[in-house]
């Protein structure tokens, strides 16, 4: 895959930051109480889209099935919400273990009577469940296309066994958490909502702050090089599937934070976050903003999630257009996303175009990129 | 009991490997990632209940008894222009980008969804109609015509009465078949001919006829494909480009012909699956999506560039989804320990039973990461 690795300049950086933080904290005061909501759930989209861009951006990993993971994070901190609010529900369980004849909580719901365990749990079980995921792909160098194709197949796996296990976690109508109780308030009232958006907020500059620092130094160059080539990363005497699993995993336990934050402030999490579609949306959020930008996984995730709630109450049915020709506009036209386009030749180009601005004649040696075409023997 | 398994085993495998049969072609040779095959084939589904409408026509109502068969032609033409269609103008852009492609192909299944959602199916049927007269109507000019420069006035003029066959057989049909007028997101249903309906015995248990029917049909495109490929000339081509594209370029074969056409056939075959599927069940946008995940199981189990190994993998798969999710092992094998009985209960819906296949195959490629006949080569990325 030919992908220049982007390097934003210090000072686009700077004024996106500068224009994000004031947006959060201009947003309460002039967002009506349903867009904040709406603008604090995807916030934390952003956090998965962050551990996509560092695996799809910096490893060269597509993954399909981030869905997995992400609402494994919802589940987790949906179970801890029901199990402390259950208190006035017989055998003192969540009500809807009532309905499927269920007495006693099954064992494995057990730990998440503890609100540290759950917390934990929120991240930990899908960093784990990625982690050995991963390990199984990766060790038989599976990978291109063939991991994408393994990912979404487990994501159809995982939506299959959410869905038809009732007993357990409430099958295919999901767990609700707006009605439940979270230090002393309800979870779906406004006051707690707000909270989380400041919450959210921090964590996608955490997040950021993260996914920068692992990118950063050895362990980030190792990430590139086995994007851009990887026998001879494990030539050179690096595992390379050591660094993937590790990789993987830290992008499954992103998605389980984000997918935790996103079930509280959406008031419910169900089989529908493991839906095929939404993975693939995951990537393009990434793909639009810029991937290997981490910064542009954010703007895109938050922009898309907003452009798409804005269009789908005016236009319903011309969403799934826009969205289809933005997957082909992006891939064809703009492979390094808009930051990257913005970053690059893209703005000077525009404007040659528009007879704005003079060409610049060089060399043409220095203007030959990979001009062999076709199907490359892979 | 075990031939039942058998039967219903291979029933689900076939619908499989006509499904799959296509996207292995299409990645095997090419190397592409298709994602919106499954809606190539919701598209041949379509072309199903279009042309039993039509022949439900006064005019060709003696003949409803054999539109099933005329719509498997109509079907593999539909999509496989729509496939050469999406060659010519997103795909092309990106070989040797497996990743990009699977990307672009998924907003390409999207528009496809919504486009049977929101345009009525008649004048969905006059654009495939124009896209087949606009494609095909410039090749029947003399090779004289085609070398001049005046060929692109030829092709301008082909486009225009294209769109005018749009138009005026989109009003046609739309007038004539009411059904067809409208647009609607809601499920259709396609009503297999008399003489398909009931069921067959054969070895004292009773078989459908529409699932006999699904069987013949992969049989024969099974069959026409490997004949194809290893009897014409093109077949010759399309193996030789696989094998390596530069040397084929060299020797004055076009690549971009090949290229064409390959994919032309993965998708029209993606239509004759879409008959299939019709068959099944109700057609909705839909239909493609149940598929597709599976066929790509298919694919990655039976390995790349060899058929053999996705008729192999179809049927292993259908056998098995039968085996767990019947839970036939009980009556196979009724005393059995409980622990494992009780396992096997637990896994014994279609949905669980995927679960367990899913689990099978990750466990499989542990052993065999190249799928069951690999291809064989020296390349350090093979």
């Amino acid at each position: 895959m030919e992908f220049k690795n982007l390097k934003l300049s210090k000072k686009t950086t700077f004024v996106i930051w500068v224009l994000i933080i004031a947006f959060i904290i201009a947003a309460p005061s002039i967002l009506p109480v349903f867009r904040l909501n709406l603008l604090g759930r995807y916030l934390s989209l952003a956090i998965v889209a962050l551990g996509v861009d560092l695996i799809w951006g910096f490893t060269g990993l597509l993954s399909l099935g981030q869905g997995i993971f992400f609402a494994l994070g919802g589940y987790c901190a949906a179970m801890y919400l029901q199990i402390t609010s259950s208190s006035e529900f017989p055998n003192n369980i969540p009500e809807f273990f009532g309905l499927y004849g269920v007495d006693n909580l099954p064992f494995f719901w057990e730990p998440f009577r503890s609100p540290i365990f759950s917390l934990f749990a929120i991240w930990v079980i899908p960093a784990l469940v990625a982690g050995i995921l991963g390990f199984l792909v990766f060790r038989n160098r599976i990978k291109g296309v063939y991991f994408s194709i393994l990912t979404q197949a487990a994501l159809l796996v995982f939506f299959n066994f959410f869905n038809g296990q009732q007993k357990l976690i409430n099958g295919t109508n999901g767990l609700k958490t707006d009605v439940t109780q979270l230090f002393g308030q309800m979870v779906g009232s406004e006051s707690i909502q707000r909270m989380f958006f400041w919450f959210t907020a921090l964590l996608v500059i955490a997040a950021w702050f993260f996914s920068k620092w692992v990118v950063k130094g050895r362990f980030g160059n190792i990430l590139i090089g086995i994007r851009d080539d990887e026998p001879r990363v494990r030539f050179t005497g690096y595992n390379p599937v050591l660094f993937k699993t590790i990789i993987f995993s830290i992008a499954g336990g992103l998605a389980g934070i984000s997918g935790a934050l996103y079930t509280v402030q959406s008031g419910i999490v169900s089989p529908q976050f493991m839906t095929v579609p939404f993975s693939i949306e995951m990537v393009i959020w990434v793909a639009v903003g810029g991937r290997g930008t981490l910064l542009g996984a954010i703007l895109g995730a938050v922009l898309i999630n907003y452009a798409k709630s804005l269009v789908s109450e005016a236009l319903p049915a011309s969403w799934m257009f826009i969205q289809g020709g933005l997957f082909i506009l992006v891939v064809t036209a703009l492979p390094e996303g808009v930051l990257g386009w913005v970053q690059g030749e893209g703005p000077r180009n525009l404007l040659q175009r528009l007879g704005l601005k003079r060409k610049i004649e060089t060399y043409p040696s220095l203007e030959i990129k990979n001009q062999t075409g076709g199907l490359k023997n892979e | 009991m075990l031939l039942d398994s058998l039967f219903n085993g291979v029933a689900i495998g076939s619908v499989l490997l006509v499904a799959a049969l296509g996207l292995a072609i299409v990645f095997g040779l090419m190397g592409v990632i298709n994602l919106a095959h499954g809606e190539l084939m919701m598209l041949g589904a379509y072309t199903t209940y279009v042309t039993q409408l039509i022949f439900k026509l006064p005019l060709l109502k003696p003949y409803y008894n054999a539109y099933v068969i005329v719509s498997i032609f109509f079907a593999f033409i539909v999509s496989g222009v729509v496939g050469i269609l999406l060659e010519k103008t997103v795909i092309r852009k990106l070989y040797g980008n497996p990743l990009e492609t699977l990307l672009a192909t998924w907003g390409v299944s999207l528009i496809l969804q919504q486009f049977v959602r929101s345009v009525p199916l008649a004048y969905g049927t006059g654009l495939v109609i124009s896209l087949i007269i606009g494609l095909f109507l410039p090749s029947v000019f003399s090779s004289k015509v085609k070398e001049s420069i005046k060929f692109k006035y030829a092709k301008f003029i082909s486009w225009i009465f294209a769109a005018l066959a749009a138009v005026f057989s989109g009003n046609l049909i739309s007038s004539s078949v009411s059904k067809l007028s409208r647009a609607s997101a809601r499920n259709v249903d396609v009503t297999a001919p008399a003489w398909m309906r009931g069921q067959v015995e054969i070895f004292g248990t009773a078989f459908p006829k529409t699932r006999l029917m699904i069987i013949i049909i992969t049989l024969i495109s099974v069959i026409a494909i490997t004949l194809f490929l290893n009897q014409s000339a093109w077949g010759m081509r399309i193996r030789a480009v696989t094998q390596n594209r530069e040397m084929c370029d060299c020797l004055g074969i076009s690549t971009e012909k090949v290229d064409v056409l390959t994919f032309g056939i993965g998708s029209g075959l993606a239509g004759v699956a879409g008959v299939a599927v019709s068959l099944l069940g109700s057609v909705g946008p839909n239909v493609g999506g149940n598929y597709i995940v599976g066929c790509f199981m298919v694919v990655v189990l039976g390995g790349v560039g060899n058929l053999l190994g996705t008729i192999f993998a179809s049927f292993g798969i259908g056998i098995m989804t039968d085996l767990i999710g019947a839970g036939r092992l009980l009556s196979i094998w009724p005393d059995m320990p409980l622990p494992l009985s009780n396992t096997i209960n637990f896994f014994a819906t279609t949905s669980m039973a995927r679960v367990m296949i899913f689990a099978l195959i990750v466990i499989f490629l542990q052993f065999k990461p190249t799928g069951l006949f690999p291809q064989k080569g020296r390349m350090v990325e093979s």
